[in-house]
């Protein structure tokens, strides 16, 4: 039951928001999230104190074997907390904003809340490619409403894209839903693992490729990836955060959940090549990254890189490997909610994002400048920030994999560290502007989403036990099926 | 021994409280703040020292990273070498932060340079500490975001911040290799505590990679120790305010690849060709370092340069396993080093902020602290006895006149190349006529008392430093050495010397003779270093740093833009985006074209169904029949 709780209840709230339009609506929506990380924060400790899974199972289309069939473990609960712990600073970010009390936009926000949750719950596979459908949607049309310059032919892409990448899912899920054993057919997870573990190292391959395909758009993993500089930018802010912070997860979770238990024959034939296909995209989206002008669109290029490491990591199918991705799926989302809200600051504050017309916002804004380094060294995987935590394990895993490898995509932390300084220097060093000079100082409000999410990025680095405890026996037991 | 927290935690303290109250706390009262934490520390390490009974201890704090059996303990390890590294961080620091209440008065930001200045500490604590390879690499990397923090200090003026970039990043490169050693550990041996590689080697668990273990662990000391290739950060780091210069960029920071070989010996010694590597790359930076350092004309560029060739005898030393005298010189070098940076950073606030050694001379009247003490500096780095610079480096010269007779000759000589630059910079600093403005002169004035106390108390230590080793033949009982033999292969004996030995001779030649060439040039006839665009031949190929930078800006920085571009423009923008633009403008063409089929023809419908239940028909037949 609460985990039914967990993925009605922003929708409920959604609806509400988008049907009766209430005037407080930026109230009614951060409530709601709070309600909901409340909520999602109880479910996870209790999983935590009685190490075991919950999971809620009820008949949805009994004719066919598709049940609506929800589980929370050690892995999709990562993913939960994700999605509950970063909605509430979303929805804060539009504090003050015309979008606060924008009803539309707020139920927008919730109900691709509850599609995400509903990925990441999801047990039956039908429910997962449902969920995983529904939230193009919202996004879609905070994407195409709310969006910058050229927002609809850019949406109009991006919602095209990965609706033809899920083509490839729905007919491999079919494919092996079809051949699951009994009279009525099932869907459920653990039924398609065993099913297609009986398929034919060829019949794997096809349909790895085509699973992964899918998530490989939605990551996005080189050469998949030419929606996503285009649709962040252009998206508003929020829908950034959502893309970038919790639905390119749902790539990255579709793998660990689905295209590693279920083919380790096709991993055999096409895992290297998709590995190296994440570690081309780590490098090339670094290197493009470099040389950006415009601060929004670096950020994008700079998390398609590091979506390439999490990929290569859990590609590697090892406890390390998996472990690293599901802590960097985290620490991701934490440090670019961060970073994009303050690009999204300046902005507002400059009605710019060009990093040649930005610099010494330092002077202005001691704190922001703070925060913006603090979470760029997480960014850039400094010891002692969460994303070291994660560029660690993942590399090392990698580099266990295949040595030369390793050593390439180690290169990010070099790339890393020259896009990630040369952001820092163009927007808060060096000599104010001419429209940086009249540059106000941060509000009580915008502190309070920024403080905390680098506190995060610190806590993060020092106590990763914490997460990592969490997830470990159900990533140990899904490397050994692996195996 | 709980208190052994207090001794990174304190500095941390003063982080936290400067960092959270600036500018709120008044500049005099965050000096202080940020002063007390390493000098507490510096107490408790003392503390250690006195009641160190030679057995190591391991702290653990916390379990850090676990995931599957890989398990990394945030562990402190309190051992001979770890204790004179505190020392040496606590002590040293602690001057450098009573310099920095002077130096930095006039600064607004003086609480945010007291917070990083801590921060810094915390880290080189840290770095030292560890128990293991990866707690050292939280240390490292945190040393690396201070300096960088602290090199563009003053971020203003874009120059610097490019500095505080190029040491962050060539540092990357460095903690690549770093990383890559670590994992190798891991793989090995499963953990990277010093104590299970270093007794599982013992026990005879050696690794068949161990050459690249160590090598990748040297990539990394080359990355912090600014050792050829990844050496031309350290010059420019010079932006950062002179305290930071004397405690990051030569006292404590560029050692820490120095402490890292000394704390893996056992590994290097595993693996003779990659200590050859160390003691080649540690020579050719030196002999570069001294000969770039001989026509700088920029008072804090000639002790960066000096700092890299300084550093390149440390690592020579490291070649030839003499670690106890490489230590002896990492510790000389931070007092006499951190002396002549502080002098020079009181030159420079009385000079306002001039650092060109041509626009000086004749300086001795006005501060005659600074002279006196930046004198003793300067004979104790040019090897002269018996001040400490002629004992450390005389140990390492003795070692490599054993080891390797090539090399040794080649030393000597960048020995002399250091007494002479050396010299030149003193005596064009301190001796003859000013050469200022008039404005300048009028300005100048001793420094406070905050900024020539620690020059003093460094001095002394400039000169009576030897002592901490001071050898059989003078004397002494070599004290250094035999607090670190524990940790430290079994060294041969180096026999007896005598000081009309050429082993002797040499680098008391070298010593004592450039430093009267320099006198003579510089002070006799009054030369003074010509105009930058009068500088021609092959002294403007040195005075231009051999245009390394420039060769690493065609062969790595615009390469890197240009491919930036390419990616964006060319292979994302024409070559991918238009193969998926090109698939929705099929479906678009073929959604027109058959479109077409739709006439709203009734007869041409019945056609068509005509033709394809033939077709169907057939099919089925076909199908029945086979």
């Amino acid at each position: 039951m609460n985990l039914l709780f967990i993925l009605f209840f922003p929708l409920v709230v959604g609806l509400i928001l988008l049907i009766l339009k209430p005037a407080k609506a930026f109230i009614w929506s951060f409530a709601a999230s709070l309600i909901e990380l409340v909520a999602a924060g109880y479910v996870l400790s209790q999983m935590a104190e009685s190490a075991s899974p919950q999971s809620y199972l009820h008949d949805w289309i009994p004719e066919v074997g598709i049940s609506f069939s929800l589980l929370a473990d050690g892995i999709s609960g990562i993913l939960i907390g994700l999605c509950a712990l970063l909605v509430p600073f979303i929805i804060a970010t539009t504090a003050r904003t015309d979008k606060a009390n924008n009803a539309q936009y707020q139920g927008l926000i919730l109900t691709m809340q509850t599609a995400l949750m509903g990925a990441f719950l999801a047990k039956d596979a039908f429910l997962f490619y449902f969920f995983f459908e529904a939230s193009l949607l919202p996004i879609y049309f905070l994407a195409s409403i709310y969006g910058g310059e050229n927002r609809q032919a850019i949406s109009f892409k991006f919602f095209v894209y990965t609706l033809f990448g899920s083509l490839f899912l729905l007919i491999g899920l079919i494919y092996v839903y079809l051949r699951t054993p009994g009279q009525i057919h099932s869907a459920d997870m653990e039924v398609l693992y065993q099913t297609a573990h009986g398929l034919t190292a060829q019949h794997q391959g096809y349909l790895f490729l085509a699973f992964f395909i899918a998530f490989a758009i939605k990551m996005p993993i080189f050469p998949f990836h030419t929606w996503q500089p285009d649709t962040y930018t252009t998206s508003p802010t929020q829908g950034t955060m959502l893309l970038s912070g919790i639905m390119l997860k749902m790539g990255t979770y579709g793998v660990i959940r689905l295209v590693l238990p279920m083919f380790p024959l096709g991993m055999a034939t096409w895992g290297s090549t998709a590995m190296i296909l994440s570690i081309v995209g780590v490098i090339y989206g670094s290197i493009i990254a470099i040389q950006q002008k415009d601060a929004k669109r670096l950020l994008a290029y700079s998390s398609f890189a590091h979506v390439g490491l999490i990929s290569a990591g859990m590609l590697t199918q090892s406890v390390e490997g998996i472990q690293g991705a599901l802590y960097q799926m985290l620490s991701h989302g934490i440090n670019v909610v961060g970073l994009f809200f303050v690009i999204d600051l300046i902005e507002r504050r400059t009605k710019s994002r060009e990093l040649a017309q930005l610099g010494g916002i330092t002077q202005a804004s001691y704190v922001l400048s703070v925060c913006f380094v603090i979470l760029s060294l997480g960014s850039v995987a400094l010891p002692l920030t969460n994303g070291f935590i994660g560029e660690f394990l993942l590399l090392k895993s990698v580099f266990d994999h295949q040595m030369t490898l390793g050593i390439i995509a180690g290169i990010t932390i070099i790339l890393g560290a020259v896009y990630t300084l040369r952001l820092i220097q163009k927007s808060m060093f060096g000599n104010v502007s001419r429209i940086t000079k009249d540059f106000e100082d941060l509000s009580a409000a915008e502190k309070w989403v920024l403080i905390p999410l680098c506190a995060l990025v610190i806590l993060g680095g020092i106590f990763p036990n914490v997460v990592l405890n969490f997830s470990e026996a159900s990533v140990v037991q899904l490397a050994q099926l692996v195996k | 021994m709980s208190f052994i927290y207090l001794i990174p935690l304190l500095p941390l303290l003063g982080f936290a409280i400067n960092g959270l109250g600036f500018p709120r706390i008044s500049k005099s009262l965050a000096g202080i703040i940020g002063t007390i934490p390493p000098l507490v520390a510096f107490i408790l390490s003392m503390q250690l020292f006195l009641n160190f009974d030679g057995t190591t201890q391991i702290l653990t704090l916390s379990e850090w990273i676990k995931v599957g059996d890989l398990s990394i303990p945030l562990a402190f390890q309190i051992d001979a070498l770890s204790i004179m590294m505190l020392l040496v961080i606590t002590g040293v620091g602690t001057l450098i932060h009573l310099y920095s209440m002077g130096y930095m008065a006039h600064d607004k930001g003086l609480g945010k340079f007291f917070a990083f200045l801590n921060l810094f500490v915390f880290f080189m604590l840290i770095l030292v500490l560890g128990a293991n390879f990866t707690v050292l690499f939280i240390g490292w990397e945190g040393v690396g975001l201070c300096s960088y923090l602290l090199i563009g200090f003053w971020n203003q003026k874009n120059s610097y911040g490019d500095a505080a970039r190029k040491a962050f990043i060539m540092n990357r490169i460095g903690d690549l290799g770093f990383l890559a050693g670590i994992f190798l550990l891991i793989q090995h041996f499963g953990n990277t505590n010093y104590a299970d590689i270093f007794s599982a080697i013992q026990a005879g668990d050696v690794p068949d990679n161990v050459g690249l273990i160590a090598f990748c662990l040297f990539v990394g000391a080359m990355g912090k120790s600014a050792q050829i290739p990844l050496f031309t950060w350290l010059p420019d780091a010079m932006a950062g305010p002179t305290p930071v210069s004397a405690l990051i960029h030569a006292a404590t920071m560029v050692t820490a690849g120095i402490y890292m070989v000394i704390r893996a010996n056992v590994l290097f010694e595993l693996s003779p060709e990659v200590l050859h590597f160390v003691g080649w790359i540690g020579l050719a930076t030196a002999l570069l370092g001294a000969a770039i350092g001989l026509f700088q004309n920029d008072i804090k560029k000639v002790l960066a340069y000096s700092t890299v060739s300084q550093l390149g005898y440390m690592f020579m030393g490291l070649g030839a396993s003499a670690y106890s005298a490489s230590f002896f010189h990492v510790m000389t070098h931070a007092f006499f080093k951190a002396l002549l940076f502080l002098g020079a950073g009181s030159v420079i606030h009385a000079m306002s902020d001039e650092q060109d050694i041509r626009m000086m001379g004749g300086l001795k009247n006005k501060m005659p602290i600074t002279y006196v003490t930046f004198l003793l500096g300067t004979i104790a780095i040019a090897g002269i006895p018996p001040f400490a610079g002629f004992f450390s480096k005389d140990e390492i010269l003795a070692h490599l006149y054993h080891h390797d007779p090539w090399m040794w000759g080649l030393a000597i000589l960048g020995s002399a190349l250091t007494s002479f630059y050396m010299f030149r910079v003193f005596i064009l600093t301190f001796w003859g006529e000013f050469r200022g403005t008039e404005k300048q002169a009028h300005h100048l004035h001793e420094s406070p008392l905050s900024m020539t106390i620690p020059l003093m108390v460094l001095a002394v230590f400039s000169v009576g430093g030897g002592l901490i080793n001071l050898p059989h033949f003078a004397g002494g009982h070599e004290f250094l050495a035999t607090w670190l033999a524990p940790l430290l292969p079994e060294s041969e004996g180096l026999g007896e010397v005598s000081f009309l030995s050429l082993e002797m001779g040499a680098p008391l030649m070298a010593a004592f003779l450039p430093a009267f060439l320099a006198i003579y040039i510089f002070g006799v006839k009054k030369s003074v270093p010509s105009e930058d665009a009068a500088i021609s031949g092959i002294q403007k190929v040195v005075y231009h740093k051999f245009y390394i930078d420039e060769l690493y800006d065609v062969l790595f920085v615009k390469p890197i833009a240009l491919m930036s571009n390419f990616f964006a423009q060319v292979i994302d923008f024409l070559v991918i985006d238009l193969f998926v633009e090109g698939i929705g403008k099929g479906v678009q063409y073929a959604s027109t074209e058959i479109r077409k089929a739709q006439t709203g023809n009734v007869g041409y419908y019945v056609f068509l169904m005509v033709i394809s239940i033939s077709i169907i028909l057939f099919l089925g037949l076909k199908s029945w029949i086979l």
